[in-house]
């Protein structure tokens, strides 16, 4: 194990600092608060039935990007947080939970790969998020990650958008697409539309044109849509990758009130993994429900649903050699691999599959609130995905379509590391590139 | 009462007693505690945790099974020989016999010794995989290796008694013990792993395939 390197240090107030407020009985008290009252058979039967067998390192990106080092299996994850707070029944120093917030919010993306790997099924995921919710309770949490959260508790989006600036991004988008798309109307908190349409809170700051994509998706399809004009249009949840599952549970709760109370028949959410996960289990899970009280579908089914039925047409391919990522919320999370695939041989002149490929694709390293972390940890997370890189360059493609806001951005993040020459898509990109639009609707 | 009545009979029943109330409690209790882990119940479903089971439990079945497959050939046949050599072996099925007349058929004897011998030799893999691979070491703390040596200890005192090498009387009460010992540790310790593996594994299978519409294998 010498030869393996330690980890270099990473600054970071949210976890240095916080630590200093601190004491050995706040610690103690939070970990058995969680672990008496928070969790119950599952933690104790994983912890139990693990044998030590290792089977589950080769499972994890960090891990096989790392070369073996014994650190980054998933097992030694749960090794040098959860097993160690149950031994001494959370009697633990404010370093150990700095340490142990540093492995389960940086060095871990809760992608549930490893859950395939493991002969038991344990859900490594899980506990990573238990540890994750100590360390929340504890103050202990990546700066830029609290941020968000910060942003979630008080705008109920996590990008601190005002207001006044999301309906004016709105209505800029939509001049922006009624030049070129006739009747290219977003229609806002329209009542009883069949679809309401919500996005992921960067998307206005960052990424306005998806919003007019999806605008001129709709309007060529000749859906009945709307979307929120206040609170609940934001879809996405870093509160639920903190471990503050109180403001998960919130912003979820605001997400399907507006829904339940525009009596849309679904929602329709845009490219985004997280999002999904959270509002199709972890926000139900939180609030008691077993399955959300309005269908949601990811943007990956409405596209599928859309191209076989007919609705938008493909009137000419896009012809880049092209692979794509499996995000892992919503290949692991809803099996949308398959309907994946299909949307993009319908769309893709030359589309190069990538190996592994469906359920055991490997995440991007972006996700799970990772890239959330921020810029002090960014070396950590391209250094931990270095198999991505291979498994890219391996398909020969000059792009990758990301159906995911995380994935886009953490595949990004690795082509510039690994120079890889290629570019990110997300599938609405090049699906506006090629549907038909019908004469009537051109402007 | 010497101490080869006592092992045959007192410790026995003791044995065979705590074995199977022990793992009728820790599963009872699992099952009850499971009820607090809100979403335990509402996810599971026959089909998906069945289907998961299947995948690993045929050789093969899973994608990591086929990523090593050494380490699956030496999983399966320790196991298979652990758990058929117990209920099958000669001398064992005639002790049955004595105690409550019940019969059923018993392996020929070399076939036993090579699974004897089987079950052994996967021991040492098992202890040398520790000790050699980094993610194991890693891992691994004195317990383990205590738990490989209670899983061999009745296997090789076992064939060392069925054919007499050593002592034969001590040898004999040695296999007895360690065998009540293994049986003992089974629901108190990480050989419950026999127990809970139906559970775990049928959850995560049901949480995949039932609520994510994904395979778990």
């Amino acid at each position: 194990m010498a030869r393996y390197p330690a980890r270099e240090t990473v600054v970071d107030a949210g976890m240095d600092k916080t630590i200093l407020n601190l004491t050995p009985e706040t610690i103690q008290k939070t970990i058995q608060h969680v672990i008496q009252n928070e969790t119950a058979a599952r933690l104790k039967t994983y912890v139990k039935t693990c044998v030590h067998c290792g089977l589950c390192s080769n499972a994890c990106h960090f891990y096989n990007s790392h070369d073996g080092d014994p650190k980054y299996a998933p097992v030694s994850k749960v090794k040098d947080t959860i097993w160690e707070m149950l031994r001494k029944d959370g009697n633990v120093s404010p370093e150990f939970i700095r340490d142990a917030a540093r492995i389960a919010f940086t060095e871990c993306n809760v992608c549930r790969r490893c859950s395939m790997y493991c002969p038991f099924g344990i859900d490594l995921a899980y506990m990573m998020l238990t540890v994750r919710r100590i360390c929340h309770l504890l103050g202990v949490v990546p700066q830029y990650l609290q941020d968000t959260v910060n942003s979630h508790a008080v705008t109920l989006n996590q990008m601190w958008v005002k207001p006044d600036e999301w309906i004016d991004t709105l209505q800029w988008q939509e001049e922006e697409q009624i030049d070129e798309i006739a009747g290219a109307r977003i229609p806002l908190d329209k009542e009883g539309a069949d679809i309401m349409y919500s996005v992921i809170g960067p998307e206005p700051k960052f990424l306005p044109q998806l919003i007019g994509q999806m605008d001129m998706i709709m309007t060529v399809a000749g859906m009945d849509w709307t979307m929120p004009s206040l609170d609940g249009w934001d879809n996405s949840n870093m509160a639920m990758y903190s471990g503050d599952f109180e403001v998960m549970a919130r912003v979820e709760r605001a997400h399907y009130d507006k829904a339940l109370e525009l009596r849309v028949k679904r929602i329709v959410m845009g490219e985004c993994g997280h999002a999904f996960r959270g509002a199709a289990y972890d926000g139900p899970k939180w609030l008691g429900w077993k399955k959300p009280p309005v269908p949601l579908i990811h943007a990956v089914e409405f596209y599928h649903d859309l191209i076989t039925s007919g609705r938008l047409k493909i009137a000419k391919k896009w012809e880049e050699p092209t692979t794509v990522q499996d995000p892992c919320n919503i290949v692991r999370g809803r099996g949308l691999g398959q309907k994946l695939r299909d949307i993009m041989k319908a769309v893709c002149a030359d589309f190069r599959d990538v190996n592994p490929r469906f359920e055991h694709n490997y995440c991007c390293a972006a996700g799970g609130g990772v890239i959330n972390c921020g810029p002090p940890w960014k070396n950590d997370r391209v250094n931990g995905n270095r198999v991505k890189a291979e498994q890219l360059k391996a398909t020969g493609a000059k792009v990758v379509v990301t159906p995911c806001h995380n994935c886009h951005s953490g595949i990004e993040d690795i082509i510039s590391t690994y120079k890889l020459g290629m570019h990110t898509k997300f599938f609405s990109e090049i699906l506006v590139e090629c549907i038909e639009v019908p004469e009537h609707l051109k402007a | 009462m010497d101490v080869y009545e006592l092992v045959r009979g007192p410790l026995a029943w003791a044995s065979l007693l705590l074995f199977l109330a022990g793992s009728l409690y820790r599963i009872g209790y699992m099952l009850v505690d499971a009820k607090r882990d809100k979403v335990v119940y509402p996810y599971m479903s026959w089909k998906h945790g069945l289907r998961s089971i299947l995948h690993w439990v045929v050789p093969f079945g899973s994608r990591n099974m086929r990523m090593r497959p050494v380490m699956t050939v030496v999983s399966f046949v320790f196991h298979i020989c652990l758990v058929v050599l117990p209920l099958f072996a000669l001398a064992h099925v005639i002790l049955w016999y004595e105690s409550w007349t019940v019969q059923w058929c018993a392996l020929p004897e070399t076939a036993a010794d090579v699974m004897t011998l089987l079950v052994v030799l996967c021991c040492v893999f098992f202890a040398v995989r520790r000790i050699t691979q980094p993610e194991v070491r890693n891992v691994t703390s004195v317990s383990d290796y205590l738990l490989l040596a209670v899983v061999a200890a009745p296997f090789v005192t076992g064939f060392l008694a069925a054919h007499q090498w050593g002592a034969y009387r001590p040898m004999l009460i040695a296999h007895i013990l360690t065998g009540e010992i293994m049986l003992v540790a089974i629901p108190f310790t990480r050989l419950s792993h026999m127990l809970f593996f139906p559970f775990t594994r049928a959850y995560m299978g049901s949480e995949f395939g039932n609520v994510r519409n994904a395979r778990d294998w």
